[in-house]
């Protein structure tokens, strides 16, 4: 029972991470349609970002402080928004009209190069980097079971920043544009809507996210590199699908349950072995029963 | 591309084979090894055309279809090559490839069933997520050597092998595409709900996409197996597809001739760029990008529309 | 007409091809050419990175020194991208275009395993840095290693959890996407039982994973002594928080992976008071693994060398010694004087070649003490 329970645990915060990485794959898949590859090395950079704010903010504000961790979050995310910005600029914007397939190319394209260029000696290089401690840390015992404040904290972000989306998207002004957009964007913009502006937040919002999910991976497992994107990235694009993908909601559950079957299988002697093609197993199981996620809405093909 | 059309492929490629491999001895191994990289490229390529471009299918998992050939293919030769006398191996090649090709025609088998349900990111997903399962498999089969990779594979691909081959896999794939039964690939592709409501079946259009598709990514596989002599389980990751769908976009989903000569750009580049190695994937990466802005519609359609063909 | 230029454009072309295809290979008399390949970017390139630092600085030295039978060495490095497939062009290239007499390379076994039929097939010798997989040398009479091999390593470490630390009930963690860690580990298990120890719980990691939480949870059920670790520093880092923090107390060991100063940099007090096996000591090293540091620092930043950097670098002088007893650079005559080292002083210890190619040299026992690794025995082979 112990063992159950300090499992769940495990699974929860790890899931958690997913749903929140996932979160901004859904967003930007509702709005664009299409999937943004590069999103898991915004991922990566945002990390960064803090690995190199760190120092700045700590003369003002000592480390590790739950302070300090807010403010070097909420500048990572501000500088990850600027670069998602920048990219869709330059890199999707002139391809708004092209087949979905093209876009897709150039997303790899785009990762491809973030991946690389930070690989350079001259950016970041390719060894992996200790990630200073933000927060105070400690583990809490309830019981036998173990819960670290790591894992409180990467919990309550995510159902913070998950209400957060939830009221941006459905009750401001700027959400309802979305909205509007992802349903049909010509009529959105035949209704007077900045297509191009409501493209920009979207992704502004999505970078902003993926900054804070790897910040809180980084506080996890304090050793960052350039490529530290790419595993949660994969894991949380199936949740994403798993999910139904455009539905935030069914991103935070696909995220919990990929979390949590990793956790599982990775505890079990035979089985952690298998454990990088246990979620799609599943993935693919459940899609051959909801061909749209778990809270994905089944399309009708207009004839 | 017409029946003509295809034949002369299949002419051409065998000729080019024929002619080279009279002279393969006096060779630089390393052009001639990357010659065969081209190659094994181009049936990749082309394979995963009839998926994606023809069909209209999108499918992320073509490295795990190559995984099964080649190791298949692989551990063929390994255990029937001690066994036989050597004036045989031709043929144990032959069939080892063959052998790869329908193995890999069953899983592709398996994955066009949910093809079936699933349609756009989900059927990418579901086949990337095959692709991976597949890797995960082979990572943890003791009796295909796990994580320490096939070692000491017969060196059966040549030149000769394998450009014969890629003309055979043209040349088939371009007449089912062209045959008056392969039109419904297109059909499939342009309008699904259209094309079955003229009595074409999409259900078994899709498959036989898939299955053929898989098939001689088998033979790519087996030939692979049999140039490198050593295979490993990383080598068949999500990022192996990744290459082979980008060869169909700029070669110019659904055009064979543009397919072929980007399979065999695309191979050349990172050779070409080795002395910039610090930079040579930053250049890769940007070069994607700049022919997706510029050549959306892919690097080698030159002029209109190609009649069935989606722009 | 359009066909004419057509079949004529082919025939250009095929000539063209025919032309490149027959190109010989170039390299001057002047310099002795040595290739080099490692993993310089991808998933693994820390420990490429390492080693081809390791490599270039030795080679930086023997020039200044007057290089060796009086020319200087030139080194051509090729990246392999951690990337499967690469190490076959790689080195065809080195081999082939560039006309090297000798091969560098690699760390991770699998990748040195693709490249050696080449090396094996054209007659050039092939010196594997840090490859400590047994297969790797088995290719063929061409391919050295400067590294002790597995088998040594894991039997060093059973026995030591066995006599040193008495651990009765042992759990092994193993990477199992990298051949490295799944070959220590089974030498470990083998040693473990020979010795009379129950391996309580065997788990896996994908070596890049973050999350090891689930299966420390599964070892720490099992109430083992010991966890043996067979992982890439990197990782090893990571997984010795968790361990922390899920309340694992008891030892860690490791193998040679282990060895970098990132461990503890990354680890910081979770990798305190743990165990590892290695090839050399800072501690407990000859006059000559004390000049390579301050050498190594001098180099490259005030880095402290980990020990693919000193595997690089005696690999570069392996070869050059093997050369001097040969007195000319011809694959077999080289090849001979390599197998025939008895006995060479290296940065990691006195090392001699046997009969399966595979360097015969000591290991040592490193405890992660104060943030430093503390030497504890040094186990003869």
């Amino acid at each position: 029972m112990d063992w159950f329970l300090q499992q769940s645990v495990n699974g929860l915060a790890l899931g958690s991470i997913y749903a929140l990485i996932a979160l901004g794959y859904t967003m930007v898949y509702g709005v664009l349609r299409f999937i943004n590859f590069a999103h898991a090395d915004i991922l990566m950079l945002g990390a960064y970002a803090a690995f190199f704010l760190a120092p700045v903010v700590h003369p003002i504000i000592p480390l590790p402080s739950f302070t300090g961790a807010i403010v070097i979050m909420a500048l990572s995310a501000a500088i990850c928004a600027i670069i998602g910005i920048v990219i869709e600029l330059l890199a999707y914007r002139p391809l708004r009209n092209r087949p979905r397939l093209t876009v897709l190319i150039t997303a790899i394209g785009v990762s491809l190069f973030i991946e690389f260029t930070c690989q350079h000696e001259a950016v970041f290089g390719a060894a992996t980097r200790a990630f200073p401690p933000l927060m105070p840390a400690a583990d809490f015992k309830l019981g036998n079971i173990i819960i670290s404040s790591n894992d409180i904290v990467v919990v309550v972000t995510t159902i913070l920043l998950l209400f957060a989306l939830w009221f941006i998207v459905q009750r401001t002004r700027i959400g309802t544009a979305m909205r509007a957009v992802s349903f049909n964007q010509q009529a959105a913009s035949l209704m007077g809507i900045n297509i191009s502006r409501i493209i920009s937040f979207t992704f502004a919002l999505g970078s902003a996210l993926a900054a804070i999910a790897g910040i809180l991976y980084a506080m996890r497992a304090p050793g960052i590199e350039p490529l530290m994107g790419m595993q949660p990235g994969i894991r949380a694009f199936v949740a994403a699908v798993l999910g139904g993908i455009g539905n935030l909601p069914g991103a935070a559950i696909g995220g919990l349950i990929i979390g949590l079957l990793e956790t599982f299988a990775g505890g079990t002697p035979g089985l952690s072995n298998y454990r990088d093609g246990i979620a799609f197993a599943i993935l693919i199981l459940i899609l051959l029963f909801k061909p749209a996620g778990i809270l994905g809405k089944a399309t009708v093909e207009k004839v | 591309m017409n029946h003509q059309g295809a034949k002369r492929w299949l002419f051409i490629s065998i000729a080019i084979a024929v002619g080279i491999s009279l002279f393969s001895d006096q060779f630089n191994r390393y052009y001639l090894g990357i010659a065969i990289d081209c190659g094994i490229a181009i049936i990749l390529a082309t394979s995963l055309n009839l998926v994606n471009g023809h069909t209209g299918q999108f499918s992320l998992g073509h490295a795990g279809f190559m995984a099964v050939g080649g190791y298949a293919a692989a551990k063929f030769s390994l255990v029937v090559v001690p066994l036989t006398p050597p004036e045989l191996q031709p043929l144990i090649f032959v069939a080892a490839l063959i052998l790869g090709g329908l193995l890999a025609a069953l899983a592709g088998l398996i994955v066009g069933v949910p093809s079936l349900r699933l349609r756009g990111d989900y059927l990418a997903i579901v086949t990337l997520g095959f692709g991976e399962i597949i890797r995960v498999i082979v990572q943890n089969m003791e009796s295909v050597g796990a994580a320490s990779g096939l070692k000491g594979i017969p060196k059966f691909t040549t030149f000769g092998w394998t450009f014969v081959l890629v003309g055979i896999t043209i040349y088939v794939i371009a007449s089912l595409v062209n045959s008056t039964y392969g039109r419904g690939f297109i059909a499939v592709n342009d309008d699904e709900v259209a094309a079955s409501s003229m009595g074409i079946n999409p259900v078994r259009y899709k498959v036989t996409a898939f299955v053929a598709g898989a098939f001689f990514a088998g033979i790519a596989g087996g030939l692979y197996a049999h140039h490198k002599q050593f295979l490993a389980p990383t080598g068949f990751d999500f990022f192996k597809s990744v290459d082979i769908v980008v060869m169909v976009v700029l070669g110019g989903m659904g055009r064979t001739a543009g397919v072929v000569l980007a399979a065999i750009l695309l191979t050349l580049l990172p050779e070409f760029l080795r002395q910039f190695s610090d930079y040579r994937m930053i250049i890769y990466a940007l070069l994607i990008i700049g022919l997706m802005l510029l050549r959306p519609q892919g690097l080698f359609t030159l002029s209109g529309k190609k009649k069935g063909a989606k722009a | 007409m359009h066909t004419l230029r057509r079949h004529f454009l082919l025939f250009g072309a095929t000539a063209a091809l025919l032309a490149v295809l027959t190109q010989c290979k170039g390299g001057s008399s002047d310099t002795i050419l040595v290739g080099e390949f490692a993993s310089l970017t991808g998933k693994e390139a820390t420990f490429g990175v390492s080693s081809h630092e390791g490599t270039l600085l030795a080679i930086e030295e023997i020039n200044a020194a007057g290089g060796v039978l009086g020319k200087p060495i030139k080194l051509i490095t090729e990246d392999d991208q951690s990337k499967a497939g690469e190490p076959a062009n790689v080195v065809n290239k080195l081999i082939s275009k560039d006309g090297v007499i000798a091969i560098l390379g690699e760390v991770a076994s699998s990748r040195s395993l693709e490249a050696a039929p080449i090396a094996q097939q054209s007659g050039i010798p092939m010196i594997s840095p840090a490859s400590t997989n047994p297969k790797v040398t088995e290719v063929g009479d061409y391919i050295f290693r400067v590294c002790f091999i597995d088998p040594f390593q894991g039997t060093v470490m059973a026995n030591f959890a066995t006599n040193t630390l008495k651990a009765k009930k042992v759990a092994v963690f193993t990477d199992v996407k990298s051949d490295y860690s799944k070959g220590l580990a089974q030498f470990f298990k083998e040693g473990i039982k020979k010795l009379g120890g129950e391996i309580v719980a065997e788990l896996d990691f994908n070596g890049g994973d973050k999350d090891f939480k689930g299966q420390l949870t599964a070892i720490k059920s099992a109430n083992p002594d010991a966890v043996f670790i067979p992982g890439y520093y990197t990782d090893v880092a990571l997984i010795a928080i968790q361990a922390k923090q899920l309340g694992l107390t008891i030892p860690l060991l490791g193998g040679d992976g282990w060895e970098s100063q990132t461990l503890v940099d990354i680890g910081k007090d979770a990798v305190e008071g743990h165990y590892f096996s290695t090839h050399y000591s800072t501690e407990a090293g000859s006059p000559k693994a004390l000049a390579f540091i301050e050498a190594y620092k001098k180099r490259f930043n005030n880095k402290v060398p980990d020990a693919m950097a000193a595997l690089g670098y005696d690999s570069a002088y392996f070869l050059v010694d093997g050369i001097t007893r040969a007195g000319t650079t011809d694959g077999p005559a080289l090849r001979d004087a390599l197998a025939a080292t008895k006995e060479f002083e290296a940065v990691t210890g006195k090392m001699a070649i046997n009969e399966k190619r595979d360097a015969v040299k000591a290991a040592v026992i490193l405890q992660v003490k104060d943030g430093k690794f503390k030497f504890l025995e040094t186990v003869a082979p």
